[in-house]
């Protein structure tokens, strides 16, 4: 009888310890539990102990308990490892001279063996394949993406033939919501874009003393370019995210099935609505921004240099024509589009935990983002060609 | 988690209580005890407040007048930090196992022994193994629960709730939502965890299987009167109790005056 190891870690707080010895006889081991097993006293390697008492491993295995009813969840969760281990193994393990109550918690969770198919560690992911299915996962997306204009064009056909499933009432709720709601954060950032547009043309135009040019710049500058895609991104920040939790949360909550089962069709309850609200609103958005943004520019001109307000709002009106005009609000009705396709795509398509509707409402605004700097991008090359 | 020795004594108790959202009284002159080692049912018509009284009874709700009583001490007449140190000792099992849906199933049970121990890592990894298996899911410790069915996340929900070895576990309705034979597991499953936890158990629930299969005490809150109607074992108050809305209730409705 030789006693192998003899395993006492230190108290946390100086008090008695957990204490665990293997004393081994023959083929037998023995494992003594001792100490203190309440929740201050040291550490128990479960991990050791098992290498330990199989190296070499026993034919059969009894224990010995010196612990008095002063243990907590580690002692039997300890056991079971251990026990689940020689049960693997196939070596005979002799719980009968544990007390009652150790062995009863043993024994329940004992009681539902472990289901072999259950346990998931297979071989992790190579680099290459997980590259492979990002591309791959391009296809589907574009798939998806294409089939849900798809099915949102077909809904509008419904809407025009007056046969689609919307409440009116939820129309005007989403206008209030995306439209009136959004002046405030559109006012001030227009002024600001235009502010800050005069300020940086000033420093270059006064050098030539073309102060008056400011003007121009900040007219051209807001009504074809800035406008839009200001308020693009706050509308995507603002009302695409909305859109995409609402949706993901519904979805959660299997709403969108119970439309489904009632004979609804999502896209015209849930989706037609949101994009009809953000096509009306947008272009009104965007003109709003553009103004504020030719007074924010405005400000600056009269305040630092010797023109009158009549001289800035002539040389705006005399600059922007017609055409910049209908272009900033022709943008302004592409990005609802894409914003509304983004938040409302990422919304259905979302999973039903907490986490995927975060992800879902992320993914939202980083895509309707992406879609409208693509979308300005290729609209701007196509109105230089056409000199509009 | 030593086996308690099993004298009576009382681990909750509710004094006088009166519970209202705002002006709105739920119920009022709520009087009851808990003893160690009961399983209690809260029991009482959809709507009377019954998972309202069990709010009261974990923390989350502040009664409008009286107290709750858990091991000696007041839940409600302390400070916020002694309440946390209380709420720590109870565990709870809710409706919809409020499972997080961002973490595995051996994350779920080993965040509070994470949050509110010093074990090891390999300590905690081999106690929430250790639980999932007490409760028979042995080998979905890497399991997300949306991906287990209904009755094994109430399973799962219950192995968070014995995670920090309570004194006291409240359940509001386990068996909603299970079919029955399920619903007859999870009764079994919470005996036997009684039986070698020694915890006590406060059920909220209107099974009626369940309550005269498990019940060993039980208070009846009826929501017309707005007060409890009687407090004792299921089986003595169908075999005694004279009141008829409590003989309907026991009997399906098939009692009649």
């Amino acid at each position: 009888m030789a006693v192998m190891t003899a395993k006492r870690t230190p108290s946390r707080d100086g008090g008695s310890v957990a204490g665990i010895a293997i004393v081994r006889n023959g083929e037998q081991a023995i494992i003594r539990f001792s100490g203190s097993w309440r929740r201050d006293s040291g550490a128990v390697d479960s991990a050791k102990l098992i290498k330990d008492v199989l190296s070499p491993p026993p034919k059969r295995i009894a224990f010995q308990c010196e612990v008095q009813n002063d243990w907590d969840s580690r002692l039997p969760a300890c056991l079971f490892r251990l026990l689940n281990e020689c049960r693997q193994r196939n070596i005979n393990a002799d719980i009968s001279a544990l007390p009652d109550g150790l062995q009863r918690l043993v024994k329940q969770a004992m009681t539902v063996p472990e289901r072999q198919d259950a346990r998931r560690d297979g071989p992790k992911t190579p680099l290459l394949a997980i590259i492979g299915e990002n591309v791959l996962a391009v296809k589907t997306n574009v798939h998806e993406f294409l089939g849900f204009i798809g099915l949102m064009l077909l809904s509008l056909l419904t809407l025009i033939r007056g046969k689609a499933k919307m409440r009116r009432v939820d129309l005007l709720l989403f206008i209030q919501e995306a439209g009136g709601n959004a002046l405030p954060i559109v006012t001030l950032i227009s002024i600001l874009v235009g502010l800050i547009l005069a300020f940086v043309g000033s420093i270059q135009l006064s050098r030539f003393g073309a102060q008056i040019f400011i003007a121009d710049l900040v007219g051209l500058g807001m009504f074809r370019e800035m406008g839009a895609l200001m308020t693009a991104v706050i509308v995507a920040g603002r009302t695409g995210a909305a859109y995409a939790a609402q949706l993901g949360t519904m979805n959660a909550n299997s709403e969108i099935d119970a439309l489904q089962t009632m004979g609804i069709s999502p896209m015209e309850f849930l989706v037609l609505p949101r994009l009809l609200a953000l096509m009306l609103m947008m272009p009104l958005l965007v003109l709003y921004a553009d103004y504020l943004g030719v007074l924010g520019g405005a400000i600056v001109t009269t305040g630092t240099f010797d023109i009158s307000w009549l001289q800035y709002i002539n040389e705006t009106k005399r600059i922007v024509r017609i055409n910049a005009f209908f272009l900033g609000m022709f943008k302004g009705l592409v990005f609802a589009t894409l914003i509304a396709i983004a938040g409302c795509l990422r919304g259905l398509r979302c999973g039903r935990s907490a986490s995927d509707v975060g992800n879902a409402t992320t993914g939202a605004v980083v895509d309707s983002i992406v879609y409208i700097v693509v979308a300005d991008s290729l609209i701007t090359i196509m109105a230089n060609r056409l000199h509009i | 988690m030593s086996i308690p020795d099993l004298k009576s004594k009382q681990h909750v108790v509710v004094k006088n209580m009166t519970m209202a959202y705002g002006e709105f009284v739920i119920q009022r002159n709520l009087d009851f005890t808990i003893n160690e080692g009961d399983v209690f049912i809260i029991m009482g018509g959809s709507g009377c407040g019954k998972s309202t009284l069990l709010k009261h009874m974990i923390g989350l709700m502040k009664p409008a007048h009286g107290d709750v009583v858990l091991h000696d001490k007041s839940l409600w007449h302390c400070s916020p930090e002694q309440r946390e140190t209380l709420m720590r000792r109870i565990g709870v099992l809710y409706q919809s196992s409020a499972l997080f849906s961002s973490l595995t199933l051996a994350e779920n049970v080993a965040l509070p022994l994470g949050e509110f121990t010093r074990y090891t890592a390999s300590e905690i990894r081999d106690i929430a193994s250790y639980k999932l298996a007490l409760v028979g899911l042995a080998g979905f410790e890497d399991y997300y629960p949306a991906e287990i069915s209904g009755g094994m996340q109430k399973r799962a929900g219950l192995a968070r709730a014995i995670a920090l070895d309570p004194e006291i576990l409240f359940f509001d309705e386990p068996s909603s939502g299970l079919d029955p034979v399920s619903s007859r597991l999870l009764d079994d499953l919470i005996i036997s965890l009684r039986d070698i936890l020694g915890t006590t158990i406060v059920l909220v629930t209107h099974e009626l299987a369940s309550l005269f299969a498990i019940g060993t005490n039980s208070v009846f809150l009826d929501s017309e009167s707005k007060t409890m109607l009687a407090t004792g074992s299921p089986h003595t108050l169908l075999a005694e109790s004279r009141d008829p809305r409590i003989q309907q209730f026991l009997t399906r409705g098939e009692y009649h005056a």
